[in-house]
């Protein structure tokens, strides 16, 4: 299984053909609940303009910037899966994860990594993350990550691999 | 420079001059030293062995003189006791008697004669016409007329020759009479003049005066002082032999050996001159100072040369140092140049991911009902399409340079050989178009993974395709990469048509250091460490090449590394 969001992999399929399946797909998810989604990313630009376009496909996303705002946040709100990068200036991603991890297991976690370094992001599987994604990456790979995470009840790395 | 230079040179000067002293040192002290103890040594027992052998000689020669002359002296005695005066005063039984003495003895005994009381020769029987001769006034017969028996020193006599007599007395009717015998200067001479050794060593006998009682081989003026000394020596030695060494008249150092005879009355001389002596010992000297010259020469010729050797060795170490020192500061430069283009990369990602993302955000909102009649929207979506696609461009592009610039990571990871070489020849592309080469593949399909450091082997394949294009600069060329499974392992051939490397180098190529390219442009590491990198894993890399006709790089990857690395370990 390729996890990692390459740009050869996708550049086969043209935009709009690429959008129908993806509203089809929302319809069916949608009927049933929205997924409630965490995205934690201390570049507020990305972390916006992300939640703008996740929301659009039908999800529920709550944007945060630090690693502190996020601990904060899942302690007043419940969440399905979170979106978090491991690269951050106040908190390393791996804590966030650890604690994330002991306070809501159920709770899929999916890691935004910078190329190159992938061995942090295979630490944080050990740790119980559902996978990760290299940045950048193309949105309808997070999407698809983002449903496949919210179906895993909480996942964990456990059925995964 | 030219200061640091200077220094550099008097700095190998004093080393190679210390390395030689040392070993001259070393060297030849032993040698000097155990050579003087030996040839000190061998010159006392040589001294010890001549002065022994001439003493031995003379002693030898002492016996038999004396007993020559006992012998002689006990005929004569017999010849006196057995016949009465009356037959020997008989001149033709006198005659008889003298005959038969040489029949028996050989020519000894020259004459003999029979002498009265009064000193006259009453007989005589011999060569000479001495009959009737008066010897009352000669010195032997006054000397013998008063002992039982005489042996005179050599005189000239009556008859005009050297000679000397030996005479016997006895009493007839109440008178004493002499028997007198002469005996053969010649035949005494040969007693002492066959004691010849070398060619300066010659015998001699003295009387007490000094005066020669043999002839001796040389026209001699005896200086008197060695003789005298001898004469007085000789006499404390008794029957021993005197032993001295003293310098003569032309300062030459002279051997004398001496021992008396005749109870004292006569000396039995034996001289060489010392040089003669002991010519073998100033041969053996002559010989001994010539090897050890002739081993100083070969000894400093040989410490000059191996300390020349040595030093330069030395010298090229501390150049190969010095060139290792620059190489690892220009890698550490190379390393942080790296560092910074992967932190650019780095950094422009988040804005490119952002203007990506900007740009899929107004496709979403393009997709509202509201612009679907704007006349532009064509435009406007191939617009955004070009954003989304240079944004990809830009992610690529950082993305080569990051996993470039990522520093070594020898860790194993599940590598696709062919997925490898192609990124490998997307990252060369651009340079394989200005140097004007084209890249041919010719990649087997159904490789297998292997687990091997990716980062390594890109290092090994990216250094021989580089190595490749810089050999193919000039004049371009084509550059093909093939890989292909044989058994167990994975051959990956780079094959270029540049000018190919010469016979003589390809043994070094894989040497560290070694390098063709002008000085500044390669390091001459980075064959040799492919060669590490590729051996570490199991594997091996060949080179085959024909001048004019470009060079081939066989690259070998085992299958199973772990296995390989660990047995090898």
């Amino acid at each position: 299984m390729n996890v990692i969001c390459s740009a050869e992999g996708t550049s086969a399929c043209s935009p709009p053909a690429r959008i129908r399946t993806l509203r089809m797909a929302e319809r069916e998810e949608g009927q049933k609940e929205t997924i409630r989604v965490l995205l934690v990313d201390d570049e507020i630009g990305f972390a916006d303009i992300l939640a703008k376009r996740l929301g659009k496909r039908g999800m529920t996303v709550t944007p945060v910037y630090t690693g502190t705002a996020a601990v904060k946040c899942i302690r007043k709100n419940d969440f399905d899966v979170a979106v978090l990068d491991l690269k951050m200036e106040d908190m390393d991603g791996i804590e966030v994860l650890k604690i994330f991890k002991k306070a809501y297991p159920e709770m899929a976690v999916i890691m935004l990594t910078g190329h190159g370094s992938e061995q942090a992001a295979r630490d944080g599987l050990k740790e119980g993350a559902f996978d990760y994604l290299t940045k950048p990456c193309e949105l309808e790979d997070l999407v698809e990550k983002i449903r496949e995470a919210a179906r895993s009840e909480g996942g964990g790395s456990i059925g995964w691999r | 420079m030219d200061q640091e230079k200077k220094t550099h040179n008097g700095y190998y000067y004093s080393l190679t001059r210390n390395i030689l002293l040392v070993i001259i040192l070393v060297a030849i002290t032993p040698m000097i030293v155990v050579s003087s103890i030996i040839l000190y040594e061998f010159d006392i027992s040589y001294h010890e062995k001549v002065r022994a052998h001439l003493e031995e000689l003379v002693l030898k020669h002492k016996q038999s003189i004396d007993s020559f002359l006992k012998e002689k002296l006990g005929d004569i005695r017999l010849l006196a006791k057995t016949f009465s005066y009356e037959e020997l005063a008989n001149e033709s039984f006198l005659r008889d008697r003298l005959e038969l003495l040489q029949q028996n003895y050989g020519p000894v005994f020259v004459d003999l004669g029979v002498v009265n009381s009064r000193g006259l020769q009453v007989a005589y029987a011999g060569p000479f016409k001495l009959g009737q001769a008066l010897y009352s006034n000669a010195e032997w017969f006054q000397t013998a007329m008063k002992s039982d028996y005489y042996k005179s020193d050599v005189f000239l006599g009556l008859r005009g020759l050297p000679h000397f007599i030996i005479a016997v007395r006895d009493d007839w009717k109440g008178e004493p009479w002499i028997l007198r015998a002469t005996i053969d200067f010649v035949a005494f001479n040969n007693l002492v003049e066959n004691i010849r050794i070398g060619e300066t060593g010659f015998a001699f006998i003295l009387n007490k005066k000094g005066e020669f009682q043999t002839k001796p081989m040389y026209d001699l003026v005896p200086s008197k002082a060695p003789y005298n000394d001898c004469f007085a020596e000789c006499k404390e030695y008794k029957n021993g032999v005197y032993f001295i060494e003293r310098k003569d008249d032309a300062d030459n150092l002279v051997i004398y050996v001496s021992a008396l005879l005749k109870h004292g009355d006569w000396l039995l001389i034996y001289q060489q001159k010392a040089s003669d002596a002991y010519s073998d010992l100033r041969r053996t000297l002559r010989v001994t100072i010539a090897i050890v010259v002739l081993a100083g020469i070969a000894i400093v010729v040989t410490g000059f040369v191996v300390s020349r050797r040595m030093v330069n060795r030395v010298a090229e170490a501390d150049r190969e140092k010095e060139m290792i020192s620059e190489q690892v500061v220009e890698t550490g430069k190379l390393a942080s140049v790296g560092e910074l283009a992967a932190g650019i990369a780095h950094e422009i990602n988040n804005p490119v991911a952002i203007m990506v993302e900007e740009a899929g955000w107004i496709e979403d909102l393009l997709e509202e009902e509201d612009f679907k009649e704007g006349k532009n929207l064509g435009e406007f979506q191939r617009a955004l399409g070009q954003i989304r696609s240079q944004g990809r461009r830009c992610k690529e592009i950082t993305h080569k340079l990051l996993s470039f610039a990522r520093k070594t990571d020898s860790r194993p990871n599940d590598v696709q050989v062919n997925d490898l070489i192609e990124e490998l020849i997307a990252l060369s592309a651009q340079r394989a178009r200005y140097g004007n080469v084209t890249i041919h593949t010719d990649l087997q399909d159904d490789l297998p993974t292997i687990r091997v450091s990716q980062t390594e082997l890109q290092q090994v394949l990216l250094n021989l395709i580089n190595n490749s294009l810089d050999a193919m600069e000039k004049e371009g060329g084509a550059l093909e990469i093939s890989s292909r499974l044989d058994g167990e392992f994975i051959m990956v051939t780079v094959a270029d048509t540049g000018p190919g490397i010469p016979g003589a180098n390809l043994a070094r190529i894989f040497d560290p250091f070694f390098t063709t390219k002008p000085v500044g442009k390669g390091t001459g590491l980075g064959l040799s460490i492919c060669y590490g990198i590729i051996k570490k894993m199991g594997g091996d890399i060949e080179v085959r090449s024909t001048v004019g006709a470009g060079a081939t790089f066989v690259v070998k990857i085992p299958l199973e590394v772990g296995l390989q690395a660990t047995t090898a370990a």
